[in-house]
């Protein structure tokens, strides 16, 4: 028995679907019909889930630590939202697509800044980035609307068929459509072998480089792809509010975005998902405590996980899931700890 | 001509204020190669008390600078033995969320405590004003500014080349493993100089309340300035980040009052391509740490 066909037996056997993910995303599904009241939040949380996916692509898969990944959300979103103001592309669909392809290519272009140096200049590489673009943003505000944002955006139904109604229910189900889409795309980016070659550059470049790997084009590749999946999500954020400011550029936003992905989990996908979700009940909780000042909570939560130690936060999490499983199915827990990046 | 000589003035006093507020992080990343992009926080709690002390407490200006100094070293110290130090040898994602977590609380603390609008020290009327020397107008406040912070830097500089401690400094930037097995005490000099960092940053605070402006924002409005110093003028010794805070504020004032549209994009391009150019810094060592 080779050592290479041992790993991809367990390379396979990860990429398989469990019940588990059919539940979750069933559950999803559900919550569009039982919480018809909350379907603005849903998008909301839908949205972040999608943009901190995409941060996951590159920092729990690639190991790229972003401070700037608000830089293509925001492009996403600015170029959505030219789109349909000024009736370029009216159909949603085809915008959303484009407004991907915009912040794709601005990510093609910085990839080759990004990959260059060590932790601290990628830090600062893409927190400049994203300043960078905001002060742009701010300079050209005839085109961007400056601080008052892009305002009138009106939405042409999806497909010419579907209109957006106002409590948001197209836009639920419209932004739940791209998220699996995507999801299942990115699932099947990571359990592809290109996917596991990113692992292993994540994991020792130096030796990733060593067995064969093109360490930089596949980092330029998953950056670039991760630069589309926030464009997505940012151009979503314009179509399903209808609004585009100054903000989306913020680095707030790129700050929150590591807050959810650390709450979630790095490396296994659903870390962005679940991590919106518990983020966005946070924050809910934080601001009814105390409205003004959740951001210290928020930043209490960060500390306490960092000093915890995310990999034992994790076990601790999982810790009853498996007893029970252990229990009841008598084998050992199928409920692994994320994998966690060092 | 004179406006260009008071707007290198006003640069060079914006830039001695900046090395002030950033030499600490200097320290910070370069000796433990920590990112504390809540260094920030310590500059503002300086800022604030100071401004307490002068405008609640009426103590006189340059009795409270030294307060500002001493009170932001001790949150420095507390700081570190209980909560950074635990945190030396993890990742640097971990580090920046830890950091980027205190700064998210230090701002709304402060907003809580003392209000999201900006703050002003009253200054003795002495500071106040500029007066004309060969036709260049020279701010008064700045003038203290650039001697405070030029007498400071020479003394930084002095301690660092000619004291003990400034060579046990040096060797732990240099080398930390070796120069434990020297017998260095390796941990203790880094606490010490953290305080010492945070306590030049909360003078530097206090000093920026009417230049920089002080408001709970300052800390994420000036981290990415405090980070550019760094980056931009390498950590091996304290003359690199220097000649970057006075590019830095030189650059900033020049484009600001000539291109004044470009805001603070020029800042921001300026950096990208020094850091493509030399990922290590301008004046840092080219080999990777």
């Amino acid at each position: 028995m080779s050592a290479s066909s041992d790993v991809g037996y367990h390379a396979q056997r990860q990429a398989r679907w469990h019940y588990g993910e059919a539940a979750f995303w069933l559950i999803v599904l559900a919550c569009g019909f039982v919480f018809p009241t909350r379907y603005l939040i849903m998008t909301d949380i839908l949205r972040l889930a999608l943009f901190a996916m995409s941060l996951d692509l590159i920092l729990g898969y690639a190991g790229i630590v972003s401070l700037g990944h608000a830089a293509f959300f925001g492009v996403g979103a600015y170029a959505a939202g030219l789109l349909a103001l000024h009736g370029i592309i009216n159909e949603p669909v085809l915008a959303l697509v484009v407004a991907g392809l915009v912040a794709m290519v601005l990510g093609f272009a910085t990839s080759f800044l990004v990959i260059r140096g060590v932790d601290l200049t990628r830090l600062m590489v893409t927190l400049g980035i994203a300043l960078l673009l905001e002060a742009l943003a701010e300079r050209f505000s005839n085109i961007t609307g400056g601080t008052d944002g892009l305002q009138g955006i009106e939405m042409q139904p999806i497909f010419g068929e579907i209109p957006f109604d106002m409590f948001g229910k197209t836009g639920f189900f419209y932004s739940l459509a791209v998220l699996f889409l995507l999801f299942l795309f990115a699932r099947r980016v990571v359990h592809s072998p290109f996917g596991l070659s990113l692992r292993a550059i994540k994991n020792n470049p130096l030796r990733a480089a060593a067995i064969g790997i093109p360490v930089n084009r596949r980092l330029i590749a998953i950056y670039t792809l991760a630069a589309f999946y926030a464009g997505i999500a940012g151009a979503l954020f314009t179509q399903t509010t209808a609004i585009a400011s100054l903000d989306v550029f913020a680095f707030e936003r790129s700050a929150d975005l590591m807050l959810v992905l650390v709450i979630g989990g790095t490396g296994y996908l659903y870390g962005g998902l679940v991590g919106a979700v518990l983020f966005r009940m946070l924050q809910e909780l934080f601001s009814t405590i105390t409205p003004q000042y959740w951001q210290f909570w928020i930043g209490l939560v960060l500390v306490v996980i960092v000093l915890v130690g995310r990999q034992r936060l994790h076990r601790w999490v999982l810790y009853v899931p498996n007893l029970v499983i252990r229990q009841i199915a008598g084998r050992k827990a199928v409920v692994a700890v994320p994998e966690s990046d060092a | 001509m004179t406006s260009i000589l008071t707007n290198l003035f006003d640069g060079v006093a914006y830039g001695m204020l900046l090395f002030v507020l950033a030499c600490g992080l200097a320290v910070t990343l370069g000796l433990m190669n920590f990112v504390n992009l809540a260094h920030g926080a310590f500059a503002m709690a300086g800022g604030y008390v100071c401004m307490v002390l002068v405008n609640r407490m009426g103590w006189p200006f340059f009795a409270a600078l030294p307060l500002a100094f001493v009170s932001s070293a001790a949150i420095g110290i507390v700081l570190e033995r209980t909560l950074y130090r635990h945190l030396y040898a993890r990742s640097h994602l971990d580090q920046v969320l830890f950091t980027i977590g205190l700064t998210f609380m230090s701002v709304a603390a402060v907003d809580y405590i003392q209000g999201s609008s900006r703050v002003f020290i009253n200054l003795p009327a002495a500071l106040q004003g500029q007066f004309d020397v060969f036709g260049v107008g020279i701010g008064r406040y700045r003038l203290m500014i650039i001697v405070i912070c030029g007498l400071l830097t020479i003394g930084l500089q002095m301690v660092l080349a000619k004291t003990r401690f400034g060579s046990r400094l040096r060797a732990a930037v240099d080398d930390p493993r070796a120069a434990s097995g020297l017998g260095i005490n390796v941990p203790q000099v880094f606490a010490f100089t953290f305080a010492f960092g945070c306590g030049l940053a909360g003078l530097g605070g206090a000093l920026s309340a009417e230049i920089l402006g002080l408001d709970p924002y300052f800390p994420l409005k000036f981290m990415i300035y405090f980070l550019i110093v760094v980056t931009v003028g390498g950590s091996s010794s304290i003359t690199g980040p220097f000649l970057a805070s006075l590019l830095l504020g030189i650059g900033d004032v020049a484009g600001k009052y000539y291109v004044p549209k470009m805001g603070p994009f020029v800042i921001y391009t300026m950096m990208i391509v020094i850091l493509i150019w030399r990922p290590n810094g301008l004046f840092g060592r080219t080999a990777a740490r």
